[in-house]
């Protein structure tokens, strides 16, 4: 089944939404408005936005450091977002969590993860639940090629291979760990060949195509849901930022490496695919200038917000 | 009354609790059978040796509206485990502003005296204790461990559960109705008026025998058995205190950094409970030192009941 036009232009929508959030969220660590440790997901986004979207409300993601894309394809709202991100008491995590620590359980999004690997252990459980459910539900885990020299990558592939958890296991090779580039710490060429290992299907897709990821995903998880086990699905990406939003990390990517990669923009791709589909120009500068009010709103919200009383610390250590 | 093990009353208060809600799934290397046969497969999961894969499963199916028991067996497999335990269980109900619940009990067996060695030979709760966001249950009856573990598996918090390998095969009253024991509330298993001897897990054994022995020699003992280290019963133990003015902690730990040096701290830093001391506290713990697998050296490096009549005899004897 190809990816018809109306589907194009919600993966545009989404790609969009997270690649101007995250300007502006940028912008904002620029002007000291936002603090901490904030990782971009910009040149990313097709992998976000082409999985997600074929993954119902009630199937649950897990996600990493590099988390905001995944929120916001998986449907969570910007504003709270943003505030969060603020530290604001209207946050996701009334302020608690941060850029990091995003989540937002009613959407199935279980959180960002600040350690590299965890949130795959934690993802086998989601994936044990939708099988426990029997509701045909999948559970879908986002991480990077650094991750995937973690145990617990090799802990969660094989227990969910063991139990045939309704389980995606998303590789988000983007080239480097932080500032360690995959050619040096990851020994083999691919990623995805690691999961004959484990007795289950692995896929490569180019994760800045977001036609080619949606198609692969729509089989992958049609399949995993019928019960066919856990897969593993590598997309071969880029981040365009530094590993994080501090503007004395080095970043010693090669130049000309960054710059090739932003000539394969997704988003820029998919508007070329959209103009020779009959979308005209005019709809395309709408949807973005629509998705740039929507951002304004969300920093207005982000900034009106009242930061949380510092006794609110107290709250939340347990659950009642 | 009837009289049954302390492992016996732990199947008991998994199968009691099973049978009620059918929310509640188990995993663990090696099968419970009791557990197996009656609920079966789906619920009742035999992992393989992969401790941080299900302890984070059991995060991600707390998460996601099941209550997980996840058995880790002994207390050393835990530490392969520890960012699971430490980083995600503890701190995932607070980063995420509590909007979710995250019911699981975790089973770790501690203790020494088993010539296992070192490695085998731990007993790591107080490092637990220092993460806020768990709840740390240390039963040293059968009756106790019962109704702790029932309370545990209805808490809506990560809880483990330590649990004292020479424990096993001792024998209790423990009665044919439902009860449960609550969290927070120590108690008192011999009352005294001249010291305070408050001990975890196996050492309460030995300070009954020791009590006794004090006894003989005039010394009134009151000793108490905290039974939950967080939440910790203060108040039952600076009343004890108040009355007797003398305190000797027990536990079989490394002294440093103890529960033993938490339990003396809260009692002291207590300005009224301070004024009535007649004496020195006292700890008596196990040695700083790995344990070591030879059985003259081993019984050395572990607190025994002369050693704590010695020091209930000392405080005793203390001119002020």
């Amino acid at each position: 089944m190809e990816t018809d036009r109306n589907e194009l232009m919600k993966l545009h929508r989404t790609m969009l939404t997270i690649r101007r959030f995250e300007e502006r969220v940028s912008l904002e660590y620029a002007r000291g408005n936002v603090l901490g440790y904030v990782h971009l997901y910009i040149g990313q986004e097709a992998v976000a936005a082409g999985v997600c979207n074929n993954l119902r409300i009630d199937d649950r993601i897990v996600s990493s450091h590099r988390g905001h894309g995944h929120s916001i394809a998986k449907g969570a709202d910007i504003k709270r977002m943003m505030a969060e991100i603020y530290g604001k008491k209207t946050g996701y995590c009334k302020g608690k969590g941060g850029s990091m620590h995003i989540a937002d359980f009613s959407i199935g999004m279980l959180g960002a993860n600040g350690i590299v690997g965890a949130g795959m252990p934690i993802a086998v459980g989601a994936g044990l639940a939708a099988q426990l459910e029997k509701k045909e539900g999948v559970a879908a885990v986002f991480f990077g090629d650094g991750a995937s020299q973690e145990g617990e990558f090799h802990e969660s592939m094989s227990l969910a291979a063991i139990w045939k958890l309704p389980l995606i296991f998303v590789c988000e090779n983007n080239l480097y760990a932080s500032g360690t580039p995959a050619r040096y710490a990851v020994p083999t060429k691919d990623i995805y060949t690691k999961a004959e290992s484990y007795g289950m299907p692995g896929v490569v897709v180019d994760g800045n195509d977001v036609v080619a990821v949606n198609e692969v995903a729509r089989e992958l998880v049609a399949k995993t849901r019928k019960g066919g086990g856990p897969v593993l699905l590598e997309c071969k990406t880029y981040r365009w930022h530094t590993h994080f939003e501090l503007a004395p990390f080095p970043d010693l990517r090669p130049k000309e490496e960054v710059e090739s990669w932003m000539k394969k923009c997704p988003i820029a791709a998919m508007e070329k695919r959209l103009l020779a589909a009959g979308t005209s120009e005019k709809e395309i500068s709408d949807m973005n200038n629509g998705i740039l009010e929507r951002i304004e709103a969300a920093v207005k919200y982000a900034e009106e917000s009242p930061f949380p009383d510092p006794e609110d610390a107290l709250e939340d250590v347990y659950s009642s | 009354m009837r009289r049954i093990t302390y492992n016996q009353a732990s199947v008991e208060a998994l199968q009691e609790e099973f049978r009620k809600n059918d929310k509640l799934v188990h995993m663990a290397e090696d099968l419970q059978p009791e557990l197996f046969e009656e609920f079966g497969g789906d619920r009742v999961r035999m992992t393989p040796i992969s401790e941080s894969a299900f302890v984070g499963a059991a995060i991600g199916l707390a998460g996601s509206g099941f209550r997980a028991v996840a058995d880790v067996r002994m207390a050393t497999f835990a530490f392969v485990a520890f960012d699971q335990f430490v980083n995600q269980a503890a701190k995932i109900t607070y980063m995420f502003g509590g909007q979710a619940k995250f019911p699981i009990l975790y089973r770790q067996r501690n203790g020494l005296g088993a010539s296992a060695a070192a490695q085998h030979s731990v007993n790591p709760y107080s490092m637990y204790m220092n993460v806020a966001g768990l709840k740390i249950i240390i039963p040293s009856t059968p009756y106790d461990v019962k109704g702790l573990l029932k309370t545990a598996m209805r808490d809506n918090n990560p809880v483990i559960s330590f649990e004292h390998m020479e424990l096993g095969m001792v024998e209790g009253n423990v009665p044919e109705e439902e009860y449960t024991v609550p969290f927070g509330k120590a108690s008192i298993m011999r009352r005294g008026s001249d010291v305070t001897v408050v001990a975890l897990s196996l050492m309460v054994y030995h300070a009954l025998g020791a009590a006794e022995d004090a006894g003989k020699q005039g010394v009134s003992v009151e000793v108490i058995d905290p039974r939950t280290l967080v939440p910790l019963d203060v108040e039952t133990i600076r009343n004890s205190v108040a009355k007797t003015g003398r305190l000797v902690v027990v536990d079989e730990a490394c002294k440093t950094c103890s529960a033993a040096s938490e339990i003396l701290s809260v009692v002291v830093e207590d300005a009224d409970t301070f004024r009535s001391l007649k004496a020195p506290t006292r700890r008596v713990c196990g040695l700083d030192v790995p344990v070591p697998f030879s059985p003259p050296m081993e019984k050395y490096a572990i607190p025994d009941r002369e050693r704590i009549a010695e020091a209930i005899m000392q405080v005793a004897g203390f001119k002020s």
